[in-house]
C-alpha cells in the first residue's frame, strides 16, 4: 500500500478576469518527489501554480495537501499548511535587506519537516551569506532567484511550488539551481517545478507533466519523456 | 524683520510641525500598506483632540492628569480605527479602490456626528498643559514652553517609528506589505491581522497628534476636514509612504506658513501684500511646486506598479430615446408636484450634471478629481459676480460662467495632468483648496465668509417652475454632450489612455493633451452646473466650492457607480433627495447619510446601477 500523495490535483480549472485558462488538470506529487511541470509559453503552468497557492482563486475542482482539502483557503493558510511558493517575477522586496527578506519568509517550526535557519540556507546558497545587509533591489537575477527560494524555505515547507527556477539565468547559476533542487530532495522535500528549459527538468526531476493549452498532455517518468521523440517535438519544440 | 523674530516664527512653525507630522505619518503608514486613501483619517485627529479634553476634564488638570489623558486618547483613537477596519474596510479589500474611499466618506459622516452627539456643536477650549503653561525666554521673545515640548516630541516619534519599521519583524513586514501584499500572503503572513495592526498604529499617529494639539487649538466639528487636507499636502510633499518625507514636509510647511503668519502684510511697489492671508494658500502652493519639480514628492519614489486591475466594464451609451423619454417625464413633474419638490428636482438636475462631469474626469477619463467643486464654485461665483459686480445681464452671466469655470480648469488641468493617480488627485484637491481660500479672504469681492447675495434670475425667468425648465434644458443638455462625447474618437482615445497610456502614447495618441482637454470641458460643464444652482438659490456661499462640496460630488458619483453612465445621475438624485429628508428629520443626518452608505458600499460593492445591474443579470439567468 502506497501513503496518499503529498500534493494531488483534480480537474482544476481556472480563470483570468473571463478568460479560461487551466482546463481541468489533474496531477500529483509524493514525499520526497521532484515533479517537473513542462509546456511552451502561455500553456497555463504559471496559473496552474497559482491556483494551487490560491492566488488565483480556482473555479472548480480539488487541490488536497498533506491530507488536507485547500483548494478555497486564502494563500496565507495554505502557504502555513507547508506548501511554499517561488513565484516567477522572484518578487523580492526590493527595499528590504537579505536578511529582512528572509524574516518575511520566517513561519513556526513543523513537526516531520526540515527546519531550516539563516545558517542551514547560507550553506546552501553561500552567495547570500556574504551580502545579508544588501538590498534586495541591488541584487543580480541570479541572486534573486537565490533569495526568492530561501525566502520561501524560511517557511519550514514540505513541499515548494517553483515557478521557472533557471529562467533567464547564466548557465553556471543554472547549474546551481541544479544543484539546489537535488539538496531539497535530499532533505525530503516535495518540490514542483515549472520549466521551459528540458534539459534542466532531465537533470532534477524524477517525473514530468507536460501541459498544453490549460490541459494535461502527458505524464510520466523523465525516462519515457527522454526517450519519446515525437511527444517532445509536438508539445516543446519551439 | 529681525534675527530674533525670524528665530520665533521659525520655533512657532516648528510647534506647529509636530502635530502634522504625526497625523501625516499615520497617513502614509496606512495608505502605504493598504492602498486605501483613508479620508476618515482627519475624523482620528479631531477624535483624539476631544478625547483629551474629556479625559483631562476626568483626570484633573495635573500634569500626571494632562499627559495619561493625552496618551490614553491617543490609544482609544486607535481602537475606533481598528473598529473601522475590522467592520467595514476589511469586507471591502476587493472591491474597486474608489469604492473603499467612498467608505471612508461614509466614515467621517458619521465621526462627525457622533462628535457632534457627544460634545455638543460649541467649540471646547482645552487647558494650558499643566507644569509647561509658562513662557520661556529666548532672545528677549517669550516662547511657550509647551512649544518646546512640541518640537522634541516630532524627532523622537520620528525616531521610534523608525525603530518600529527598520528594527522589528513587524516592521519588515509592513515595508514588504507596502511593495507586495500578495507576496507577503503567500509567504504565510495573515493579511486582515498585518492590515488591523497597520491601522492601530496609524490612527494611534493621528490620535496623539490630536490629543497634543488641545493646549494650542479649541476641539471643533471643521477640524477632520481641514486637518486631512493639510495631511494630504504634507504626505503628497514628502512621498507618499515615506516617514521621513513626511516629516520634513511637515516642517516646511509649519515653518512656512508661520512665517506668513509673522510677516504680515507688506508693501511692495505701492502694492499691499498679505502675507498672513496666503496662510491657507501657501501650503497648497508648496505643493503644486513640488510636485511639479518632483512628481513623487521630496524623498518618494515611483509607486510599485499596481497589479492589473480587472478590465473595465464596456459603458452603454444610454440611447436617445431613453433620454428623451425621461426629459420629458421630467418635464412633467411640475404639472403635478408642489412648489417645494420643484426646488428640489432643480437641485438635483444641477448636481446630476456636476456628478456627471466628475464622473466623466474619474471614470472613463481615469483621473480622480478630490477637487472638483473648484469649478462648480468658480461656476457659480463667476455667474453671480458677472452679474452683480460687472452688471451684466443675467442671461449673458450664466452662459459666460462656465467659460470662466473652463479657463480656470485649463490653469489648473494644465499641471494636473502632469500627474496620475494618488497624486493627481491629491494636486486637484489642492486647486479646490486654493480656490476656496480665495474666496473665502477676498470680502471686497467676493463677500467673503458671508457670500453673494441677491443672484436672482431675470423676471421672465423668476417662477419656480420656469427656472426649473430651464435648469432641466441646459444640464439635461450637458449630461446628453458627455454621454455623446464618451462615444466620439475623443471619447476612445481617453478611455484608451486609461487603460494603457503606455500603448495609447505608442500609437500616436497625445494623451496628456487629451486629458488636459478633457480638464478643461468637465470644468466648464461643472461651472454650468453652478451657474445654474446659484441662480436658483439667489445667493452663492464658499461652501458650493469647499472640500465638502467636492466630497458629496464624490459621493454621488460612487453611490451610483463609476461603472454605468447613468449611474451618477442615479446617486446624484438619491443622494440630494435622502440628504433632504433626512435633514429635514433630524439634526443627525450626516449619520444617516453615513450609515446609509456604508451599508449599500457593503451589499453592492459596484454601486447601485451596478449592482442593481447584476442582481437583474442573475434573475434572467435563473429563468433562462
Amino acid at each position: 500500500m502506497t501513503a496518499p500523495p503529498m500534493l494531488e490535483v483534480k480537474d482544476l480549472h481556472a480563470f483570468y478576469g473571463r478568460a479560461h485558462i487551466l482546463h481541468g488538470i489533474s496531477l500529483e506529487a509524493r514525499a520526497g518527489e521532484v515533479v517537473a511541470l513542462l509546456g511552451r509559453n502561455g500553456a497555463g503552468k504559471s496559473t496552474a501554480m497559482k491556483a494551487i497557492m490560491g492566488l488565483v482563486p480556482p473555479a472548480r475542482g480539488e487541490v488536497s495537501f498533506a491530507g488536507q482539502r485547500i483548494e478555497r483557503l486564502p494563500p496565507y493558510r495554505i502557504a502555513r499548511l507547508g506548501l511554499g511558493y517561488v513565484p516567477e517575477e522572484r518578487r523580492i522586496f526590493t527595499e528590504l535587506s537579505v536578511m529582512e527578506n528572509l524574516e518575511v519568509g520566517r513561519q513556526a517550526a513543523r513537526a516531520g519537516v526540515p527546519l531550516w535557519t539563516e545558517d542551514k540556507l547560507f550553506a546552501l546558497f553561500p552567495n547570500l551569506a556574504r551580502m545579508r545587509e544588501r538590498p534586495g533591489g541591488r541584487m543580480s537575477g541570479g541572486e534573486q532567484q537565490m533569495l526568492t527560494i530561501a525566502r520561501t524555505l524560511m517557511g519550514n515547507p514540505s513541499c515548494v511550488l517553483l515557478d521557472e527556477p533557471s529562467e533567464g539565468l547564466a548557465p553556471i547559476i543554472v547549474e546551481e539551481m541544479a544543484h539546489s533542487i537535488r539538496a531539497l530532495k535530499g532533505e525530503g522535500m516535495s518540490v514542483i517545478l515549472c520549466e521551459q528549459n528540458l534539459h534542466f527538468a532531465l537533470g532534477v526531476a524524477d517525473r514530468a507533466y507536460i501541459i498544453e493549452k490549460g490541459q494535461i498532455r502527458f505524464g510520466g517518468s523523465m525516462a519515457e519523456l527522454a526517450a519519446n521523440d515525437s511527444l517532445r517535438e509536438q508539445y516543446l519544440s519551439v | 524683520m529681525t534675527l530674533a523674530s525670524i528665530l520665533i516664527q521659525l520655533l512657532n512653525g516648528l510647534a506647529a510641525a509636530a502635530s502634522l507630522f504625526l497625523v501625516s505619518a499615520g497617513l502614509s503608514l496606512i495608505f502605504g500598506v493598504t492602498r486605501i486613501v483613508n479620508f476618515a483619517h482627519g475624523s482620528l485627529y479631531m477624535l483624539g483632540l476631544y478625547g483629551a479634553y474629556s479625559l483631562i476634564e476626568f483626570f484633573g488638570r495635573t500634569p500626571l492628569g494632562f499627559w495619561g489623558a493625552v496618551v490614553l486618547a491617543a490609544l482609544a483613537v486607535g481602537l475606533v480605527g481598528v473598529l473601522i477596519e475590522v467592520l467595514v474596510l476589511r469586507r471591502i479589500y476587493r472591491a474597486p479602490e474608489l469604492f473603499q474611499l467612498l467608505a471612508t466618506f461614509a466614515v467621517v459622516l458619521v465621526i462627525k456626528d457622533i462628535a457632534l452627539f457627544t460634545w455638543g456643536a460649541e467649540d471646547l477650549v482645552g487647558p494650558r498643559a499643566p507644569g509647561l503653561s509658562m513662557a520661556v525666554e529666548i532672545m528677549g521673545r517669550r516662547i511657550p514652553a509647551y512649544d518646546l515640548v512640541l518640537i522634541a516630541i516630532g524627532p523622537v516619534v520620528l525616531g521610534l517609528v523608525w525603530l518600529l519599521l527598520t528594527r522589528t519583524r513587524w516592521g519588515a513586514l509592513v515595508r514588504a506589505a507596502t511593495q507586495d501584499r500578495e507576496m507577503v500572503g503567500a509567504l504565510g503572513v495573515d493579511q486582515a491581522k498585518l492590515f488591523t495592526s497597520v491601522f492601530f498604529v496609524g490612527s494611534v499617529l493621528a490620535g496623539l497628534g490630536g490629543a497634543l494639539q488641545i493646549p494650542r487649538e479649541p476641539a471643533n466639528l471643521e477640524l477632520d476636514l481641514a486637518i486631512i487636507a493639510d495631511a494630504f499636502v504634507v504626505t503628497v510633499v514628502g512621498g507618499l509612504g515615506s516617514i521621513g518625507g513626511a516629516f520634513l514636509a511637515a516642517i516646511i510647511i509649519g515653518v512656512a506658513k508661520a512665517f506668513c503668519i509673522g510677516i504680515g502684510t507688506v508693501t511692495w511697489f505701492g502694492f499691499e501684500v498679505s502675507f498672513s492671508k496666503l496662510t491657507l494658500v501657501v501650503e497648497f502652493l508648496i505643493m503644486a511646486l513640488v510636485l511639479v519639480v518632483r512628481p513623487y514628492g521630496l524623498l518618494g519614489k515611483p509607486q510599485a506598479a499596481q497589479r492589473a486591475a480587472e478590465p473595465a466594464p464596456r459603458l452603454q451609451v444610454p440611447s436617445w430615446t431613453f433620454a428623451l423619454v425621461w426629459l420629458a417625464l421630467l418635464a412633467l413633474v411640475p404639472l403635478f408636484a408642489d412648489r417645494y419638490t420643484t426646488i428640489l428636482l432643480t437641485d438635483i438636475v444641477c448636481f446630476a450634471l456636476f456628478s456627471v462631469s466628475l464622473h466623466f474626469i474619474m471614470g472613463p477619463a481615469g483621473m480622480v478629481s478630490f477637487g472638483h467643486a473648484a469649478y462648480f464654485g468658480i461656476g457659480a461665483y463667476a455667474a453671480g459676480l458677472l452679474m452683480k459686480r460687472f452688471g451684466l445681464p443675467m442671461e449673458a452671466a450664466l452662459l459666460l460662467a462656465p467659460l470662466v469655470a473652463g479657463l480656470f480648469a485649463i490653469v489648473y488641468g494644465w499641471f494636473c495632468v502632469r500627474l496620475s493617480g494618488v497624486y493627481l488627485a491629491m494636486l486637484t484637491l489642492a486647486f479646490a483648496q486654493i480656490s476656496w481660500s480665495i474666496v473665502f479672504q477676498w470680502d471686497s469681492v467676493t463677500g467673503g465668509s458671508n457670500g453673494v447675495f441677491g443672484v436672482w434670475p431675470s423676471p421672465w425667468l423668476a417662477d419656480k417652475t420656469t427656472y426649473y425648465y430651464l435648469a432641466l434644458v441646459l444640464c439635461g443638455a450637458g449630461i446628453v454632450f458627455l454621454w455623446r462625447v464618451l462615444f466620439s474618437p475623443f471619447g476612445y482615445a481617453l478611455r484608451a489612455g486609461r487603460d494603457s497610456p503606455l500603448r495609447a502614447e505608442a500609437i500616436g495618441i497625445d494623451l496628456r493633451g487629451f486629458q488636459w482637454a478633457a480638464f478643461v470641458l468637465v470644468g466648464a460643464l461643472a461651472g454650468l452646473a453652478g451657474a445654474v444652482y446659484a441662480f436658483s438659490k439667489g445667493s452663492i456661499s464658499p461652501s458650493s466650492i469647499s472640500i465638502a462640496q467636492s466630497t458629496d460630488g464624490l459621493i454621488m458619483v460612487l453611490l451610483g457607480g463609476v461603472e454605468t453612465l447613468t449611474g451618477p445621475v442615479v446617486g446624484a438624485a438619491i443622494f440630494t433627495w435622502l440628504r433632504d429628508v433626512v435633514a429635514r428629520n433630524t439634526e443627525f443626518w450626516r449619520a444617516v447619510m453615513g450609515g446609509v452608505i456604508l451599508l449599500i458600499v457593503l451589499l453592492f460593492p459596484q454601486g447601485l446601477v451596478g449592482g442593481l445591474k447584476a442582481l437583474v443579470a442573475r434573475w434572467r439567468e435563473q429563468r433562462a
